[in-house]
């Protein structure tokens, strides 16, 4: 029972051998079946991770949540699926019907690829890809391609203005993501998401490492463009963006993705950086390491649903801004000297390198959240003269943000004053 | 055991059928009653005016090649970080060196005003 | 024949095919779509050589990257969905011919070099990647391309802003 998957791999194996299939085939089938699995369960995932997220957000906004189909409203999301599924298969007739189709494929292919790499256990993973870390970046851009694709087969322009937006916010947040990624890598020593795990059995990363971590988790929010950064497809605004065309099953293949994605975040945020499988015995016990990875995963992604209910919207030149202008001069910084402490250290004990890595951590921080103070976009803002009449993020005449270099925060103040409500607060 | 990349290769080729399968049920189950405002573009119920065409706005291709750019950077950068924990300490600071100058060259960017989005 | 063979020829005909499309096309954002594809595929067969670290740009970068960049472009400048281009011109069949001997003559210029038809040797023992990361920062070997790389991606950056015409500028 200690190492689940070894006895279940020689079992079948065994099975296979005995019942007089070629040894060279076994591998190959076996491998079939390693594939399937690991992608069906990731589908099947979607579909608690969507009740799960719509029962937490609803208590945190002190309401139940679904609880009419099956106990606890557990079948919910079966329910909707099987709507979606029975729904009249729309394909606007000024669409691209092949681009179309080929949309939520791509979409969910660059989600459901990553979990080929993702170690769950010791001995339970897909392939131990050499180059693990790159593979992640190469996966996500298939993203990116299915969401281009869907805005402009669309045939519909707010698709494609759309599609555009949600693609510059995620090819932006992509650098400092690929950034904060490269600090595990240097701290372990290979791509091998494998060997990244290993290698946290003295300490997490995400303890050596903080701001790291935290940069990991903000890109990759952006990357799922989830709440705070979802404004191409909030729900009350601008109404779906890049997939408005789409309807039925079509969006519901959209719609798992970007669930799937979010998840998916929580296990790479625990692989990375916050010890994947390891705990208490699970190097004996490989079945327990997978419990452990389970319960880091979905202690992540509580995190992000907290941060979709709890944080409003950031508006796109925040968030780019926020992007090229702090987080990525903050990754390189951090990029730069750790490499350099860590190597300076490196015949040190390492418990003083621990702490020397940490300090670097902190200092870089306070150097962001010093330079985040100083500029006007992002300061929090006064209170508008009229506070009782609501703007929104639609209003038919945005005022142009001050751009940086001519206004010192003062004046900043004064021009954010008639700025919309929308801010980071 | 079968090869890392054989594996993905064989994922990747189940992974199309995942969407496809619950896109087809959906074809094949769904009504089918085409109509004519069924068919129009979306603009939140007022009908389309002008042609669809979308201004050309530099930003877009601005943030795209930034980011290939750092993409061929990270792509050097991750054998470094494999390899500077074995080697000596300006190795490590070569490296560094490398970023550096690319973070120079996005501070420039910034002072330009070209990150900004207009 | 090979599994590798079966497969290699598989990715091959893909590749070919998809870039024929991409040629062809007269949508240009389907073209610029097959072009994607096509990397795909020749990144595809860089795994088949067990060429991990190439796999991994060839697919990060090339296709994530430079492809979307011009689906993008195209999409940018495209007035219109269903816009076709001109497909072929009056030189077209010279022009068939002189590439179809262009190509002839690399395929006899190919067979001529020496490892021609031998199958590929085994990689080296030891880790590619580590070797790789090594050989950069290494005096001796490959770091004054490596500094000087990220100078031209530098110069790349400053390019950009430059061909933009300085600060973004258009309206929505």
């Amino acid at each position: 029972m200690g190492d689940l998957f070894t006895a279940v791999t020689d079992f079948l194996n065994g099975l296979l051998a005995s019942r007089g299939i070629p040894d060279a085939a076994i591998p190959w089938i076996f491998a079939v079946a390693r594939a399937f699995l690991l992608g069906f369960s990731g589908l099947l995932l979607v579909v608690f991770l969507i009740w799960y997220e719509r029962k937490l957000v609803a208590r945190m906004q002190d309401r139940i949540g679904p609880n009419r189909v099956g106990p606890f409203g557990l079948f919910q999301t079966f329910a909707d699926m099987l709507k979606l599924v029975l729904k009249e298969d729309l394909v606007p007739p000024r669409a691209d019907r092949i681009l179309f189709s080929l949309a939520p494929i791509l979409a969910v292919m660059g989600v459901v690829g990553l979990w080929a790499v993702i170690p769950i256990a010791a001995t339970a993973y897909g392939a131990d890809l050499e180059v693990g870390a790159l593979f992640l970046i190469a996966a996500g851009s298939l993203g990116t391609l299915g969401i281009l694709m869907a805005g402009w087969s669309s045939g519909n322009k707010f698709a494609l203005l759309g599609a555009f937006r949600v693609a510059a916010q995620l090819v932006s947040y992509a650098v400092p993501a690929m950034l904060a990624v490269l600090i595990p890598v240097m701290l372990s020593g290979t791509m091998r998401l494998t060997g990244i795990v290993e290698a946290q059995g003295g300490m997490w990363f995400a303890a050596a490492a903080p701001l790291a971590a935290l940069v990991f988790l903000i890109a990759s929010l952006a990357e799922v463009a989830r709440a705070p950064f979802e404004l191409l497809e909030a729900e009350s605004e601008i109404v779906a963006g890049y997939h408005v065309e789409y309807s039925g099953i079509r969006f519901g293949m959209f719609f798992a993705a970007e669930f799937l994605h979010a998840f998916t975040i929580g296990a790479l945020l625990t692989v990375l950086f916050l010890g994947g499988w390891r705990g208490p015995g699970a190097e004996q016990y490989p079945t327990l390491g997978a419990v452990y990875f389970a319960a880091k995963s979905f202690a992540a992604y509580s995190l992000l649903v907290w941060a979709r209910a709890t944080l409003p919207r950031v508006r796109i030149d925040q968030m780019l801004d926020f992007c090229w202008k702090v987080l990525v001069p903050a990754m390189i910084v951090l990029v730069a000297a750790t490499a350099v402490v860590d190597r300076a250290l490196a015949d040190s004990p390492p418990d003083i390198r621990q702490w020397a890595l940490l300090g670097l951590n902190v200092l870089v921080t306070a150097a962001a959240v010093a330079l985040l103070g100083r500029r006007p976009r992002l300061h929090p803002l006064t209170p508008s003269p009229s506070p009782d009449i609501r703007r929104d993020h639609s209003s038919s005449n945005p005022p142009i943000p001050p751009s940086f270099s001519r206004h010192k925060p003062g004046e900043g103040r004064g021009a954010g004053g008639k700025d919309e409500g929308g801010g980071i607060r | 055991m079968v090869s890392d990349w054989a594996f993905i290769g064989i994922f990747f080729f189940l992974a199309v059928f995942f969407p496809l399968v619950p896109i087809l049920a959906g074809v094949a189950l769904g009504p089918h009653k085409p109509g004519r405002v069924k068919g129009e573009a979306y603009e939140c119920g007022i009908e389309t005016r002008g042609p669809a065409r979308i201004q050309f706005r530099a930003s877009y291709y601005l943030y795209a090649l930034v980011f290939l750019i750092f993409d061929v950077e990270a792509l050097f950068l991750f054998p470094w970080a494999v390899a500077y924990g074995r080697l000596p300490l300006y190795a490590a600071a070569e490296g560094a060196v490398f970023l550096l100058l690319l973070g120079a060259g996005l501070f420039y960017l910034w002072r330009k005003g070209s990150l900004a989005w207009r | 024949m090979t599994a590798d063979q079966i497969v290699f020829l598989v990715f091959s005909a893909v590749g070919l095919g998809l870039a024929i499309l991409s040629v062809t096309l007269r949508n240009l954002v389907r073209s610029a779509f097959a072009l994607i594809g096509c990397l795909f595929a020749v990144a595809a067969l860089y795994a088949l050589l067990e060429a991990s670290l190439f796999v991994a740009a060839q697919a990060a970068i090339y296709a994530g990257a430079i492809a979307a960049l011009i689906v993008l472009v195209v999409m940018l400048t495209r007035r219109e969905q269903g816009e076709q281009t001109a497909q072929s011109h009056r030189y077209a069949p010279a022009a068939a011919l002189l590439s179809a001997a262009i190509v002839g003559g690399i395929v006899w210029g190919l067979s001529q070099y020496m490892f021609f038809g031998q199958t590929a040797s085994a990689l080296p023992p030891g880790d590619p990647v580590m070797e790789l990361g090594s050989a950069l920062v290494d005096e001796l070997r490959f770091l004054l391309p490596f500094e000087a790389v990220s100078v031209l991606l530098l110069s790349a950056l400053i390019g950009s802003v430059l061909v933009a015409g300085g600060a973004g500028k258009g309206k929505e």
